[in-house]
C-alpha cells in the first residue's frame, strides 16, 4: 500500500495544474497517475493555436500549452506514473490502478478527480440507416490525424457545431479533404463564435442550422447522408431532405464528464453538468475528494480549467493539513439557477472558507439578446449586469465577494438568474 | 478432398462443425465474411425460446423443446453468455386469457410442463415495472437469453481446436457437381468435399439453387432493435413477449445476457438481401410498442441501433433434409425463430446423417472444454495481480468503458480463428462496446492489431471487405 497525501486522477490540463497547486500549497507528497503514454492529456491532439490568452497573454497551440505545465511539473519534481490505468476509488480515498509493473493500491490524504470528460457517440443519437465504417466522433478523427497523421476519409460531413467539430472541418480541409457541410439539429452553434467564423467562415464551409441527420447510408463503407431541416420542436420536416454524398460523418454531438470511477467513490452527480456536485472548494460530498476540469463540467477554455484545477490543487493541500472546514458543518449557502441558467458551479458555498470571492460559473440555455444576469441573495438582488449576448456555448461568470455575504448574514440562497 | 465442407459459419454451421469435430473426418467452414456469426446470428434478440409458440409436430417444436434443453451444459463447456432468466408472454385484456391458455397447452403438447399463467397482482411482484395495462402472462420458466454471436464464437473456436478448418473471407461463388464429390469455388481457391452441408443462412437458397432443380427461395424479414446501456438491463428480469401475431413473436424486452437491456424486434418483408439499414419508421415502431410493455423505455440510455434478417422461406418451416435430386448436399434453409434455441439439436440431426453416410470412427482427441482465460474484469484482486506478473500486458487497459487489456486483445488475435478486424477483436473481448463506443480505444487497437498481424494501420478494417478505418497518411491528397 502506497501512501499519498495528495493523489490526482489524470495528467491533462487539470491534473497537472491541480499538482502544481499543491505542490505550491507545501504538499510534498503528490501523484499523478495517467492512463496515456504522455502527460497533457487531450492537448496533445489540439494542435491548432488559440490557447492560453488568458494564462500566458498569448496564443499558443495545445501541445506548447501543455509543454509549459509539464516543464513546471518536471521543475518542481511532482512525480507521475504514465500507462497506469486507475480501476476504482473508494470513498476512503483508496485508490487501485493497474500498470505492467502490477496492480497499485494507494491510500490517499485526498484524491483530486481530474479525468476529463469523452464524446457522445453515435449510438446515443439513434439515426436510422446502416452501420458503415466513416463514421467517428470528432475527436477520434482528430487523434487519427493529428497524433498518427492518417486520414480517415475526403468527403465530409459534420452533425453538430461544437468546438471540436469545428477545428476537425479546418483541419480535414487543410489536409486536402472536401468539408461539405457542419449540420446544427439547434437555431445555435453549440461552439464557440471565434471558431465559426475562424474554422467555417473562413474556408466557405457551410453551417446549417436547425438541420440534422436523418439516415446513413452506404455499405461498408459509408456513401452519404440525408439532411434535413427541423421544425422548432426539433423534429424533421418532410419535404426539405437533401442527400449529400461523404465518406466520413463526424459526430461533434456533446461531452460527457468521464465520471465512472467517482461514482465508484460513492460521489454525487449532477444531471446537468453530469459533473459533481461541489462547494466552494471544489470539494464533492465526499471529504477530501475533490473535482475540477472537464470532468466536473465541460470548459470552453483551457485557461479556466488550469485556473480551476490549480485552486483545486490548493484547496487538497489545506484539507490535507487539516486547515478548512468540513462539509459536516452544513452552513453552505445554496446556489441555485433560474429562468435560463443551466446550472452554477459551485453548487454551494460556505462563506467561512471565502478569502475575498468566487467566481461562480455558469451556462446559459438558450440564446439570449441584451438581457441582464442578476444575483440575489436571498430575495434581495445584489448585482445587475448588462449582456448584449448570452449564449450555451460560452461559458459565463459571475463574482461573489466576500463582502456581500457579510452584507447577509444568515443569508441561505443565492440565485443566478437572467432578467429583462 | 475433405469429407465435409460446411457452406456458412453462423450459428448452424457453428454447431455443426463441432458436432462434426467429435468424428474422425475432414471438414471444413467456408465463410464469406472475415469473421463467423456476421449474418441473421450477429443481430438477432438472443433468446433461448422454452418452445410453446411452435406449432405441435412441426420441425421447428420438435428441434426447439431438444436444443432448449442442451443449453446449460453447453454453455458450461464452451463457455458463453447464457441465463435462464425465464419468458413471459403478456395480454393486456381479459379477453386474450383464452389465447394464453391456447399457447399454454400447445407449449405442455411439445413438452413443456412448467407453464402457468399469472395474474396482474403476481406479476407486480414478479416484474414491478411492467406496464399497469399488463392483465395476465404466460409463465415460462425455461425461456433464457444467450449471446448469439458469442456463442457461434464459442461454438467455432472449439470445433477449430479439435480439428475443423475454418477457410474466411472465401465466398462459395459457385459449386459443381463431380463424380462422389462436388467443388467449390471461393475467393481463396478451390476446395472438394464429399458432403456439403448448406448453412448458409439467408444465402442458403442461392447454395441449394447452385446444385438443385427444387429451388428455394429465401424471403428475408427484417428486425430492428435498440440496445439500451447496462445501467438499465435491469429493468425487467424476465424476457417480456406480447401475445404473437402472424408476423412473428412482436416487440420484446428483455435483459440480453450481457446486462443490457435490449427491445425489438419489428417485422418487415424486405427485397433486398444484406440489407441492414434501420428506418425511422422501423426505431419509432421499436420505441412505441415497447412501451406498451413497460412503464418506461429509457430511451436516453440507448446506446446503438441496429437491424437483423431472419431467414425465412414460404413454408414457415425449418427444411433439414438432403436435397432430393442431389446426393450428399444438406439443406439447412429457414432456419429463422426458434432457430438459435434449436441449433444445437439441428447440429445432432445433421451428425447423425453425415454418420449414416460416412459411418466415421470417433475423434479420440476430442475435447469438448474450449479453452479461453477469464476476462481481466472478472478477476479478483489477486487474480489480476498474478496474471500481470505473469503477463505485463495484463496490466495495459486498452478499452476503459470495458476494462480490456492488451493480453486479452492479442489473445484474441492468437485464438483459434484468424480474425482481424476491429468488430471481431470487439466481439471477442468486448473492446469498444462500452459507452464510449471506441472513441478511446480505436487507435490504440489500429496499433495492436497491424503490430500483431504485421500489416499496415491503414490496412486494418471495421469488419473486413473494404471497411478500412484509416485511407491514407496525411497530406496524399494535396
Amino acid at each position: 500500500m502506497m501512501k499519498i497525501d495528495v493523489a490526482i486522477i489524470g495528467g491533462g490540463p487539470a491534473g497537472l495544474a491541480a499538482a502544481i497547486g499543491a505542490r505550491r500549497a507545501g504538499i510534498q507528497n503528490v501523484l499523478i497517475l495517467e492512463r496515456e503514454a504522455y502527460l497533457g492529456g487531450i492537448l496533445n491532439q489540439c494542435i491548432h493555436n488559440g490557447f492560453g490568452l488568458h494564462t500566458f497573454k498569448e496564443e499558443l497551440t495545445g501541445p506548447e500549452y501543455a509543454e509549459r505545465y509539464v516543464l513546471q511539473i518536471e521543475e518542481m519534481g511532482i512525480p507521475y506514473m504514465l500507462n497506469t490505468m486507475v480501476l476504482n476509488i473508494t470513498r476512503d480515498k483508496k485508490i487501485t490502478a493497474a500498470n505492467s509493473g502490477g496492480l497499485l493500491e494507494i491510500e490517499a490524504g485526498a484524491v483530486i478527480l481530474a479525468m476529463g470528460c469523452r464524446e457522445r457517440p453515435r449510438g446515443a443519437l439513434n439515426i436510422p440507416g446502416t452501420r458503415p465504417v466513416g463514421v467517428y466522433t470528432a475527436g477520434t478523427a482528430q487523434k487519427y490525424v493529428n497524433l498518427d497523421g492518417y486520414m480517415p476519409g475526403k468527403e465530409v460531413v459534420v452533425l453538430g457545431s461544437g468546438d471540436i467539430g469545428l477545428i476537425m472541418a479546418r483541419r480535414l480541409t487543410f489536409e486536402g479533404a472536401k468539408v461539405r457541410a457542419v449540420i446544427e439539429l439547434m437555431p445555435y452553434s453549440g461552439g464557440l463564435k471565434r471558431n465559426i467564423v475562424q474554422c467555417l467562415d473562413d474556408y466557405g464551409i457551410p453551417l446549417k442550422l436547425s438541420h440534422t441527420v436523418t439516415e446513413i447510408k452506404g455499405a461498408p463503407r459509408l456513401a452519404g447522408v440525408t439532411v434535413a431541416q427541423v421544425d422548432e420542436n426539433r423534429k424533421p420536416i418532410p419535404g426539405t431532405e437533401e442527400y449529400i454524398p461523404c465518406d466520413t460523418l463526424l459526430l461533434s454531438v456533446g461531452l460527457i464528464p468521464e465520471n465512472e470511477l467517482s461514482k465508484s467513490a460513492d460521489v454525487l452527480l449532477s444531471d446537468i453538468t453530469g459533473g459533481a456536485v461541489v462547494n466552494e472548494r471544489l470539494e464533492t460530498n465526499v471529504e477530501g475528494i475533490f473535482s475540477c476540469g472537464n470532468v466536473l463540467h465541460v470548459h470552453d477554455l483551457v485557461d479556466f480549467v488550469s485556473e480551476e484545477s490549480e485552486r483545486a490543487g490548493e484547496n487538497a493541500a489545506q484539507y490535507v493539513r487539516g486547515e478548512h472546514l468540513s462539509n459536516k458543518d452544513g452552513g453552505g449557502v445554496r446556489l441555485l439557477a433560474t429562468n435560463g441558467v443551466r446550472y452554477t458551479v459551485p453548487f454551494t458555498i460556505d462563506p467561512r472558507n471565502v478569502k475575498d470571492k468566487v467566481d461562480v460559473r455558469f451556462r446559459v440555455d438558450n440564446v439570449y439578446r441584451d438581457k441582464y444576469v442578476s444575483v440575489y441573495f436571498g430575495d434581495e438582488r445584489e448585482q445587475r449586469r448588462r449582456r448584449m449576448i448570452l449564449t450555451p456555448g460560452e461559458m459565463e461568470t459571475v463574482v461573489i465577494k466576500k463582502e456581500m455575504f457579510l452584507k447577509y448574514p444568515g443569508v441561505k440562497t443565492i440565485t443566478v438568474t437572467i432578467e429583462e | 478432398m475433405y469429407d465435409v465442407a460446411i457452406v456458412g459459419a453462423g450459428i448452424i454451421g457453428a454447431c455443426v462443425a463441432r458436432k462434426l469435430s467429435g468424428y474422425a473426418i475432414k471438414t471444413v467452414v467456408i465463410e464469406k465474411d472475415s469473421d463467423v456469426g456476421t449474418g441473421c446470428t450477429r443481430a438477432n434478440s438472443g433468446i433461448v425460446h422454452g418452445g410453446y409458440d411452435a406449432k405441435p409436430g412441426s420441425l421447428k417444436a420438435k428441434y426447439n423443446v431438444l436444443g432448449q434443453k442442451m443449453y446449460d451444459r453447453l454453455a458450461k463447456e464452451l463457455r458463453f453468455p447464457f441465463k435462464r432468466n425465464g419468458s413471459l408472454v403478456i395480454a393486456f385484456d381479459e379477453k386474450d386469457i383464452p389465447r394464453l391458455e391456447q399457447l399454454k397447452e400447445q407449449g405442455v403438447e411439445n413438452g413443456l410442463l412448467d407453464l402457468r399463467i399469472a395474474h396482474k397482482d403476481e406479476l407486480k411482484e414478479l416484474e414491478p415495472n411492467l406496464s399497469e395495462n399488463v392483465y395476465a402472462a404466460l409463465v415460462v420458466p425455461a425461456g433464457g437469453i444467450v449471446s448469439p454471436y458469442e456463442m457461434a464464437i464459442a461454438f467455432a473456436e472449439n470445433a477449430a481446436q479439435n480439428g475443423v478448418e475454418f477457410m474466411l473471407d472465401s465466398e462459395a461463388t459457385s459449386i459443381d457437381k463431380k463424380d462422389g464429390y462436388f467443388l467449390i469455388s471461393t475467393p481463396k481457391g478451390k476446395v472438394e468435399a464429399r458432403i456439403i452441408v448448406n448453412a448458409a443462412g439467408e444465402h442458403s437458397d442461392e447454395i441449394n439453387n447452385m446444385l438443385s432443380e427444387h429451388k428455394l427461395k429465401i424471403i428475408p424479414r427484417s428486425g430492428e432493435y435498440c440496445l439500451i446501456d447496462r445501467t438499465e438491463g435491469g429493468l425487467v428480469k424476465h424476457t417480456v413477449f406480447q401475445l404473437p401475431t402472424k408476423m412473428g413473436k412482436g416487440i420484446l424486452v428483455t435483459p440480453t445476457a450481457e446486462g443490457n437491456l435490449l427491445i425489438g424486434p419489428t417485422s418487415a418483408d424486405i427485397e433486398e438481401k444484406g440489407n441492414t439499414a434501420t428506418t425511422m419508421q422501423g426505431l419509432g415502431e421499436v420505441l412505441e410498442k415497447a412501451r406498451l410493455s413497460v412503464k418506461r423505455v429509457p430511451i436516453n440510455k440507448i446506446i446503438t441501433s441496429f437491424c437483423g434478417l431472419r431467414p425465412r422461406t414460404e413454408l414457415d418451416e425449418f427444411i433439414i433434409e438432403e436435397a432430393k435430386d442431389v446426393p450428399g448436399l444438406i439443406n439447412l434453409c429457414g432456419i429463422e425463430s426458434p432457430g438459435l434455441t434449436a441449433a444445437p439439436a439441428i447440429a445432432e440431426e445433421v451428425g447423425r446423417m453425415i454418420a449414416e453416410r460416412l459411418n466415421p470412427a470417433e475423434n479420440k482427441g476430442f475435447d469438448p472444454i474450449r479453452k479461453i482465460t477469464a476476462p481481466f474484469r472478472d478477476m479478483t484482486g489477486d487474480e489480476r495481480r498474478a496474471a500481470i506478473k505473469e503477463n505485463p500486458d495484463y496490466g495495459h487497459i486498452i478499452c476503459r468503458c470495458e476494462t480490456v487489456t492488451k493480453a486479452e486483445i492479442i489473445a484474441a488475435l492468437r485464438s483459434p480463428l484468424p480474425v482481424r478486424s476491429l468488430d471481431a477483436i470487439k466481439r471477442r473481448t468486448r473492446a469498444g462496446m462500452g459507452r464510449c463506443q471506441a472513441g478511446f480505444c480505436s487507435m490504440r487497437l489500429l496499433d495492436i492489431i497491424a503490430e500483431e498481424c504485421g500489416i499496415s494501420i491503414t490496412d486494418v478494417t471495421k469488419s473486413g471487405g473494404g471497411s478500412n478505418i484509416l485511407i491514407e497518411r496525411n497530406k496524399t491528397s494535396i
